[in-house]
């Protein structure tokens, strides 16, 4: 009886299957934070370690101290100032040094500007920084709806880096050509988009770009007219795993998921949501696009497309960008429009007439 | 002394091989020579053929071998023709379903032509399938339940990709031909239709398949374990009930009140099997066709409970005319 029973090298097998099957999943402690009505599954689950290793990713900078808004106008003292013209000499100073760390911290001003003639438009980047300017100004005054009080600044996008982590080109979904087989229908990829999914791996051409119906559910309960199909829902889904994913929350952050399109008595995180689309939308089309001739041709898409903004873009896997830290309080001047004001600029334009006069005079 | 055994057999009861019964006119012979396998041995029978092939099995084989084809050489040129590609991918990779903008008529090829004519071929196969399935059972003078059963898969099929995408007018409405694919759309098609644990019929469905799997898990459990009292000589207990039926039976009236006989179980089990896939097709086909938002459904007939609200106040901000604070 010196022969070992069968059973226990079954059990062994066994749990080396078992072993090799855990191995695959996430390591706990998994915490769930409730986030709805008790025991309707609206939870929120984190992984304390998970979000301790990327709490360095997403903590806001130290912020430089205030300066003085009195002064002459750095639109009356330097040359070119098309857009921060309104602020004084030294808040300028501050934002440019401030811009250089958000951004282009290893390459510094000579990024954008021409070290020998700072007022010259020579680089793609000068443009392209201006419009972003712009661009954060009205985020900050037109989208309270979306950034709240909080607001954005550079560094929510760029975090050091000239070319923000998260951006997305319009996928290339034929890219051998239109052939006799083999069509993807833009899905069916392991695609980091929508969260390694088989799902639509570009909704953000359809969503964040074009105007497609987002909703797919009807609201009655017999059918009445609603044709949109489960094709179409498939694209919604890839919209809303990439929300899920550029915000590290579950779908119960905004849904109440056993009626996915109810807004009353949801959370109302969906609203803010609902505007953060229509915001990434209109900011892909009216400062995004019209940059996609002064870009060079290798920082475009392979379809020759800019570079565009997603929900992933600002947020980078926090539910509120950086944690939600307050650095447009810091920065006013993004805040609000800062063209140099209408009289200012008439004075200013009259003082370079009476200097040119003279000089076509003679 | 070897003994025999029922759990993890150690010995294979053996005998001479054996090619089964005479079969009268119209049958084809049957192919394979028998042989013995050992290690089959140990999950079943030790003899592993002839097979009876026969006109049906074969046309069934050829129609399921191209349809498997189209679908495969679609993934394969997914990616580009790349094997290696095609194995890392195979599980995302799927041959889609037309766009719903063709409607029931035949888009072009790379359009979903292929995914069309795949269909047809694989409803050719599992017909012919079907055919073969009953035709043997009536040779071997069998009752239908195999053949009904199996029909109750189909019918789930059929609805799935035939009755449904018709009586809704796409055929983009099927489902796509892909591992993690399927699964996708099974998500979006309870996303598009209002939440499918909704659906009466599929809560009937649910309930017959984990009926299926605890009733498998009893009587499974409940032979191999009266199997040292004969209890897996199930239809000699049938006829002349011995210890082994009677311990069993014991079992479960001292537990729960009732037991199911030996005869009757087998009853329980065809039926829960065949009704999953029969609920769970009346469900889908009344999705969309009948009944568009399951939820909405619901609540209309008092089914969805209502909770107390815990947030606060959300209106659809699309249905404000002037969003309040900023621009839309």
């Amino acid at each position: 009886m010196s022969k070992q029973p069968p059973f226990f090298s079954a059990a062994r097998l066994m749990s080396l299957a078992s072993v090799l099957l855990l191995s695959g999943c996430e390591r706990p402690p998994v915490v769930s934070v409730q986030h709805g009505y008790a025991g309707t599954g609206m939870v929120q689950v984190y992984n304390p370690r998970t979000l301790e290793q990327q709490a360095d990713q997403h903590k806001a900078p130290e912020s430089t101290p205030p300066l003085p808004d009195d002064g002459p106008k750095a639109g009356q003292v330097y040359q070119n100032v098309q857009v921060l013209g309104d602020l004084s000499v030294g808040q300028f100073t501050r934002l440019m040094v401030n811009m250089t760390a958000w951004i282009a911290p290893e390459q510094g001003c000579a990024y954008c500007h021409n070290p020998a003639n700072m007022a010259e438009e020579g680089k793609y980047t000068k443009t392209v920084a201006r419009k972003m300017v712009q661009m954060t100004q009205h985020i900050n005054t037109d989208w309270k709806n979306h950034v709240g009080q909080t607001g954005v600044t550079c560094y929510t996008c760029h975090r050091g880096q000239p070319v923000p982590k998260e951006i997305w080109f319009t996928a290339n979904n034929a890219p051998r050509g239109a052939n006799f087989i083999g069509d993807t229908a833009g899905q069916n990829g392991p695609a980091q988009t929508v969260g390694l999914s088989s799902l639509p791996n570009d909704p953000f051409t359809p969503f964040l770009l074009g105007k497609e119906q987002i909703r797919v559910n009807g609201n009655t309960a017999l059918p009445s007219g609603n044709r949109q199909s489960i094709k179409q829902a498939e694209w919604t889904y890839g919209l809303m795993m990439h929300m899920s994913s550029s915000l590290g929350v579950n779908c119960t952050y905004c849904h109440n998921t056993r009626n996915m399109a109810q807004w009353e008595g949801g959370p109302p995180q969906k609203v803010t949501s609902w505007h953060g689309i229509r915001m990434s939308r209109e900011l892909n089309l009216s400062y995004m696009e019209p940059l996609t001739d002064v870009f060079p041709a290798h920082r475009k898409g392979e379809l020759g497309d800019v570079a565009k903004l997603n929900c992933a873009t600002c947020h980078q896997g926090a539910f509120k960008p950086l944690y939600g830290a307050a650095m447009l309080k810091d920065h006013p001047e993004l805040g609000r429009d800062t063209t140099l004001s209408a009289p200012v600029k008439a004075a200013k334009a009259a003082l370079q007439a009476s200097a040119a006069a003279p000089v076509a005079q003679r | 002394m070897p003994q025999y055994q029922n759990i993890f057999t150690t010995v294979n009861a053996v005998g001479p091989v054996s090619p089964g019964v005479a079969l009268g006119h119209g049958n084809s012979p049957r192919s394979g020579k028998p042989a013995l396998s050992y290690w089959l041995g140990k999950l079943g029978n030790a003899q592993i053929g002839p097979i009876y092939l026969g006109g049906l099995g074969l046309a069934s084989i050829i129609f399921g071998t191209l349809a498997i084809n189209i679908i495969g050489f679609n993934m394969l040129a997914q990616v580009n023709w790349d094997p290696v590609q095609f194995i890392r991918q195979l599980f995302w990779l799927a041959l889609e379903p037309p766009p719903p903008q063709y409607g029931l008529g035949f888009p072009p090829m790379n359009q979903g032509g292929w995914y069309l004519l795949s269909s047809l071929f694989l409803l050719m196969s599992v017909l012919l399938w079907f055919a073969r399935v009953w035709r043997r059972a009536r040779e071997l003078g069998l009752g239908m339940h195999i053949p009904y059963a199996f029909l109750s898969a189909i019918w789930l099929f059929l609805v799935l990709g035939l009755f449904r995408p018709i009586l809704m007018g796409s055929w983009g409405e099927a489902v796509p031909y892909g591992i993690f694919p399927h699964l996708d759309w099974t998500t979006a098609f309870s996303l598009r239709y209002g939440n499918l644990f909704y659906n009466p019929f599929h809560a009937l469905s649910i309930a017959f398949l984990y009926g299926s799997v605890l009733l498998f898990a009893m009587h499974g459990g409940t032979i191999l374990a009266v199997g040292r009292y004969g209890g897996e000589r199930e239809i000699e207990q049938i006829v002349d009930r011995g210890t082994a039926s009677e311990r069993a039976a014991l079992f479960w009236r001292w537990t729960m009140g009732f037991n199911a006989s030996m005869e009757s179980i087998h009853r329980w089990a065809w039926w829960f099997a065949v009704l999953t896939t029969l609920t769970g097709g009346i469900g889908i086909l009344l999705t969309g066709t009948v009944v568009d938002n399951w939820y909405l459904w619901a609540v209309k007939h008092g089914v969805a409970p209502q909770y107390p609200d815990v947030f606060p106040p959300v209106t659809d901000p699309a249905l404000q005319a002037a969003p309040t604070g900023a621009k839309p």
